[in-house]
């Protein structure tokens, strides 16, 4: 059940992605990306990060992507000229892409130590309570400097968006 | 029993239920708003209207489904599916009530349970605004524009005083889970004051109670929040191009989500499906007297009819609540219909505070709806969860 899940959500996440790099409308492309958080979010919950998949819900799918979409409809956005393909990117594109990425997988292969295949809900850390605990113990002081940046981005944003007063 | 089989059960039931509830609830708005303006309502169809919600369901289905010809198509058909699904997901984690036992087989009122509950109400709410700002988007109609932009913009300053006002309750009851939420608050103080949310100590929520309605409001898009489709200004905002069965489903996912929003209210300040005086002074015996008191009404009026025709029809609805009354009686089916009972008591008085503004209050202007927003809710919103943290880790 969990890997005919994964497969579902993964398939979706991969499709949509393929659909906001083809799609030549800004909406369209906005629009698949969130549904490539959505699957994400679903992806999360199956190896047990509740309160990722919440929060990616929540953040990215419900308010960055919102506001994305706002400002493509505030900006009225028109369809995105495609460019003509030159031909030896016509005959080589794909090729060259497979190659790289073989040779992408291949390294990450050597590279990384052979490790036990994930277990669908094996981690149990993912509840609010868990990461609430360890942001406030083991990570407290890269979580404040965190809230520190995001304090001085909105000091930041506040200046740049307040009208001039003589 | 099977747990699919039990799903699958329970979803019919709770289905069945919330669409009657979402097509009453129009009739019930329109009755409201009727008697608050002294006029009469709806009443040609049925007894007093009551069967207008079936006819107006059989127009919509039945009405000329146009598809404008300069739309974009794609998100022009995606839109009133998103709106609507997104509205209808909510209902799947409210619990109703306590673990029952029906016919030898333990189950929990409600569909499933989250220990992320809260979190992905939020999360769903964030995602219902698609359909409003695809809907004004791909209908290519500067009205139906201005209310998909109005309804974005809206929606993401109101997220953040809804979330705030969340969060508070949270500190107090400690967990995300909407069940553990509503087992948290019973019991009674002193014996007599509920330990719901909004009486709880140490800082009674009561603040942050009428900030979440508040927010719920906007983020329903009701008035005086309603500005996505002001009638005087856009004529219908995002849904002007929409007709048919396109159209209901926006309407439909409107009422989800007042519905929705109040039994998250419910849920996480007026105490779930728990009384709100204890069981040994009677509180089993409220909707037993509101039965039996209406239908001795309808027995009275019917003895000194106003109309010819009251005299055979009263009656009948005099049997009928009567037999509601033995209902809450009987032994097998009160541990059933008592919590349900509350829940939907409290659901349906935050429901009706909904229609009750809507005719009472006139609507913003967009300028007074933002700063609202920025300056008084989200100001209102921190102060008020930086004392519920204060006072609860002083008190632990």
């Amino acid at each position: 059940m969990d890997a005919l899940l994964f497969l579902v959500f993964a398939a979706i996440a991969v499709i949509c992605g393929i659909n906001l790099v083809v799609q030549t409308h800004p909406i369209s492309s906005a629009l698949s990306l969130v549904g490539v958080m959505g699957a994400l979010a679903a992806l999360y919950l199956l190896l047990g990060g509740e309160f990722i998949a919440a929060a990616q819900l929540v953040v990215y799918a419900g308010a960055i992507m919102v506001l994305f979409v706002f400002v493509i409809m505030l900006l009225n956005a028109g369809t995105e000229r495609k460019l003509a393909i030159r031909p030896w990117g016509k005959y080589l594109g794909a090729p060259l892409l497979l190659l790289f990425l073989g040779m992408m997988a291949y390294l990450i292969q050597r590279i990384l130590p052979p490790s036990s295949p994930v277990v669908f809900g094996a981690f149990q850390g993912g509840t609010p309570a868990e990461i609430g605990r360890s942001l406030f113990t083991v990570y407290l002081l890269p979580f404040e400097v965190t809230s520190v940046l995001i304090l001085i981005a909105i000091l930041g944003a506040i200046v740049l968006a307040r009208k001039e007063v003589d | 029993m099977n747990f699919y089989l039990l799903s699958l059960i329970k979803t019919v039931i709770v289905v069945g239920i919330f669409m009657h509830v979402l097509a009453y609830l129009q009739w019930i708005e329109r009755k409201v708003i009727a008697h608050v303006q002294l006029r009469v309502g709806p009443r040609r169809v049925g007894p007093h209207g009551l069967l207008q919600p079936l006819a107006d369901v059989i127009k919509l289905i039945t009405k000329e489904d146009i598809l404008p010809s300069h739309v974009n198509k794609v998100f022009y058909f995606l839109a009133p599916f998103v709106a609507v699904t997104f509205a209808l997901i909510s209902i799947s984690i409210i619990p109703f009530g306590p673990e029952i036992t029906v016919a030898g087989v333990r189950t929990n009122m409600g569909l499933t349970d989250l220990n992320i509950g809260v979190l992905f109400i939020l999360g769903i709410s964030g995602l219902g605004v698609y359909g409003v700002a695809l809907a004004g988007w791909a209908s290519n109609n500067k009205y139906a524009l201005m209310g998909g932009l109005r309804s974005s913009a809206q929606m993401i300053s109101y997220e953040l005083p809804m979330a705030l006002a969340l969060a508070a309750p949270l500190l107090l009851l400690n967990t995300l889970s909407l069940r553990e939420i509503a087992n948290g608050q019973a019991g009674y103080y002193l014996g007599f004051i509920p330990r719901w949310s909004i009486f709880q100590m140490p800082f009674p929520q009561i603040f942050s109670f009428m900030l979440f309605l508040i927010a719920g409001f906007a983020e329903t898009n009701r008035v005086p929040f309603d500005l996505p489709e002001a009638e005087n200004e856009l004529v219908a905002g995002f849904h002007v191009e929409y007709a048919s069965m396109k159209f209901a489903s926006f309407f439909m996912a409107e009422y989800a989500n007042m519905v929705t929003v109040s039994a998250v209210a419910t849920l996480l300040f007026l105490g779930g499906w728990h009384p709100i005086f204890p069981e040994q002074y009677g509180s089993g015996l409220v909707p037993v007297a509101i039965f039996a008191g209406s239908a001795l009404l309808c027995f009275m009026h019917a003895a000194s009819p106003a109309r010819p025709f009251d005299k055979y029809t009263l009656p009948v609805f005099g049997v009928l609540f009567l037999g509601a009354a033995a209902l809450f009686l009987l032994p097998p089916v009160k541990p059933i219909l008592l919590p349900l009972f509350w829940f939907s008591a409290k659901v349906g008085i935050i429901l009706f505070v909904f229609i009750w503004v809507r005719a009472t209050l006139p609507r913003f202007r967009y300028d007074q709806l933002m700063r609202f927003a920025w300056t008084f809710m989200f100001p209102v919103s921190l102060v008020n969860l930086f004392l519920t943290a204060l006072l609860v880790a002083v008190n632990s």
